[in-house]
């Protein structure tokens, strides 16, 4: 380990004292902190030694002097970040400043449903059962997600009984400002989502500084039998904010749960996506986008866990790298003895636009049960010269043609998402990537 | 309208045209025969501009303006098009996305705003009642999945639809069979004005039965070897092109 890392892991080490006397410590969550912040001090940081890491290097981050708990009260001006919001529909909102909650900016509710703050669910007694029931208990002890629940604090909330269906979406938005410090944020949310309900929820992670940004945030769903949760995460930040993000999600019996990734921006953007699926007949659905350019790096890193039969896993991603972007997709699906009658499958294309970008990309299939049906299939690929031209030809410029064709190869993952608003945002987003003025969805 | 002159192109270091001339006016229908490898199809792609293609010599000029320098989609702006002997698959683009994107691209290079979508509908509905193409075929994806006959009458519904001054079909008529190829013709002959043109590049006489052109002419090693009217077709069709090649000896 470099001498630099160790800066930053002694800084977080030296504070955790000082994070445990302001938060209750007869909190139901207290020794689970506690086992996790021995579990991060053991382990450190991820290196490139680790498999999962092999790709994707932090050192470059975790240099950056961090300011861990920002203090200070942060206010923006909603004129000023109204466009990171999905603002043409109504929509439940748990906003977040420099990690700290932001009720200026939020819309929560407590009618039938709680969309509300993990702060409040962690210290009041009302919270207790569904926090003992659910908290970190799929969330894996690794490094990053082990530094997270040391220090869980702040994050969203959201707890949707059996049979509601939530009336519009909810979206979760943390804001970073650091004016003048690197800032280094950890939000921790838990999505529970009982039997017979429905939910629909944006995430993203904003910087509003130039200065260096990490977040290391960790979200647990649970989604209870026949619910359906719709998962979009919006991943289009500034080039000085890295995110890892650590999403764990296990299903029950006849549930359907997608997430769909959109990576279009920021430094290092990591990906630790995982299913498990603990019943019958589920469905889990996994997309994603990714267009990034300049020195950017996206990670995809999935795992599907298929443990009981008659389960199916769709995951389709798609990444388009320009100049010296770099990507990663691992995608691994394990498949026990008792899972038979599995359908699973995997999709990872990519197009590298420019010939010093870079994809590394790994399928990853452990298959135990004899009478499944897996399949995968990795391509890395070159834009068309002879479609260009065509394109060229009936009059659509090369940049317009280049985009077109983009947009077409990822559009298979835009088909599946519900909410048309956020379908028209990412269609917009994906535009402005490409530097093109076309409407896509003709 | 098109004066080509004197050209010389190369491949990969390889010559295939060797001194082309040919002019082309307003109004007209020019057939160019010829046996495979004589450098048809590289005429078709040099004038619509594909880049792999070397200019060594020569002009080329449209409605008296050199467009040797200019882009492909500049070129298509400035009316020129190809019907492209294997037209290209483009999944994800619906045909209708595609010619939209293509006629706002135009328009918007000409300082236009974008064709009102009532405007666009109306013309498309007419131009593919022309074709006689399907209304499910439009929302397809462009040319994935379709048949020979369904590629080239989907061509002449963008040519269509574009309204070009100078219409290149190269080898349109490969790969049809005879109600295709009635249809593709009389979309053909239904577009031709006194105002624009068109080039006919076949191997075959049969498109011409259809497609009565004004000239033919006969492409050999490069060059342009004997020039005629419509009864050339019928002779080179009857005695094949041998006996031209054996006129130059």
């Amino acid at each position: 380990m470099t001498k630099v890392k160790m800066e930053l892991k002694e800084k977080i080490v030296a504070s955790y004292v000082a994070f445990e006397n302001d938060v209750d410590i007869n909190s139901e969550i207290h020794d689970i902190r506690t086992e996790a912040f021995q579990n991060f001090e053991k382990l450190g940081f991820p290196t490139k030694k680790l498999e999962a890491w092999k790709y994707t290097s932090l050192n470059s981050v975790l240099k950056n002097d961090f300011s861990i708990f920002p203090n200070k009260e942060n206010a923006i001006e909603f004129a000023d970040v109204k466009k990171y919001f999905i603002h043409d529909i109504d929509t439940y909102k748990v906003v977040f400043i420099d990690g700290k909650y932001s009720s200026f900016l939020s819309d929560t509710t407590h009618d039938g449903k709680d969309v509300c703050l993990m702060s409040s669910a962690l210290s009041k007694p009302k919270y207790k059962s569904v926090i003992k029931k659910y908290f970190n208990k799929i969330a894996k002890q690794d490094n990053l997600t082990s530094l997270n629940t040391a220090f869980t604090n702040e994050g969203a909330y959201i707890y949707i009984p059996k049979n509601v269906e939530v009336e519009k979406p909810i979206q979760i938005i943390n804001f970073t400002t650091g004016n003048d410090v690197a800032t280094m944020i950890q939000p921790r949310n838990l999505v529970v989502v009982e039997e017979n309900a429905h939910v629909q929820i944006i995430e993203r992670h904003q910087s509003l500084t130039d200065n260096a940004v990490l977040t290391n945030s960790v979200t647990e769903i649970f989604s209870a039998k026949n619910a359906t949760v719709d998962y979009y995460k919006i991943q289009n930040d500034k080039d000085n904010a890295s995110l890892v993000d650590n999403t764990f999600i296990e299903q029950k019996t006849n549930s359907v749960v997608s997430v769909h990734t959109f990576s279009f921006g920021g430094n290092i953007t990591r990906n630790n996506l995982n299913f498990y699926q603990r019943g019958e007949h589920i469905d889990s659905i996994l997309k994603g986008i990714t267009i990034i350019e300049g020195k950017q790096h996206v990670d995809h890193h999935t795992l599907v866990h298929h443990i009981e039969p008659n389960c199916e896993s769709h995951q389709d991603y798609k990444g388009i790298f320009d100049a010296r972007s770099t990507g990663v997709f691992n995608g691994k699906v394990i498949v026990e003895k008792e899972a038979q009658k599995t359908n699973a499958y995997q999709q990872n294309n990519n197009v590298l636009v420019s010939d010093k970008a870079t994809i590394n990309a790994k399928p990853q299939l452990e298959i135990f049960a004899d009478d499944v049906k897996c399949s995968h299939g990795c391509t890395i690929g070159q834009l068309d010269e002879d479609a260009l031209f065509y394109m060229q030809q009936r009059g659509i410029p090369k940049k317009e043609g280049k985009a077109l064709l983009m947009y077409a190869f990822a559009n298979t993952v835009l088909e599946s998402v519900k909410i048309p608003e956020v379908k028209q945002r990412i269609n917009k987003l994906i535009a402005t990537k490409l530097g093109v003025h076309i409407g896509f969805d003709l | 309208m098109l004066k080509i002159n004197n050209l010389h192109a190369s491949i990969d270091d390889k010559s295939i045209l060797k001194g082309l001339n040919i002019e082309v006016k307003a109004g007209e229908i020019h057939a160019i025969m010829g046996p495979n490898g004589a450098g048809k199809s590289t005429l078709a792609n040099i004038i619509a501009g594909k880049e792999e293609y070397e200019v060594t010599d020569g002009i080329i000029e449209l409605d008296g303006e050199d467009i040797s320098e200019l882009a492909p989609e500049e070129r298509a702006h400035n009316g020129v098009f190809l019907s492209f002997q294997y037209p290209v698959e483009i999944p994800g683009v619906s045909v209708t996305n595609f010619i939209k994107t293509a006629i706002n691209e135009t328009r918007k290079a000409k300082g236009l705003e974008d064709m009102p979508a009532k405007d666009m509908l109306k013309m498309i509905r007419e131009k593919s009642e022309l074709l006689e193409i399907d209304r499910k075929f439009l929302s397809r994806s462009l040319n994935e999945g379709f048949s020979g006959g369904e590629k080239k009458r989907n061509e002449i519904f963008q040519m269509a639809m574009l309204e070009p001054k100078l219409a290149i079909l190269d080898e349109t008529d490969s790969g049809l069979d005879i109600d295709a190829l009635r249809i593709v013709a009389n979309g053909v002959n239904k577009l031709k004005s006194k105002d624009n043109a068109v080039i006919v590049i076949t191997h075959y006489q049969r498109l011409l039965d259809y497609i009565v052109p004004d000239f033919v002419h006969v492409l050999h090693d490069g060059k342009i070897v004997k020039t005629g009217d419509a009864s050339l077709a019928l002779e080179l069709e009857a005695k094949g092109y041998d006996w031209i090649k054996k006129e130059l000896v």
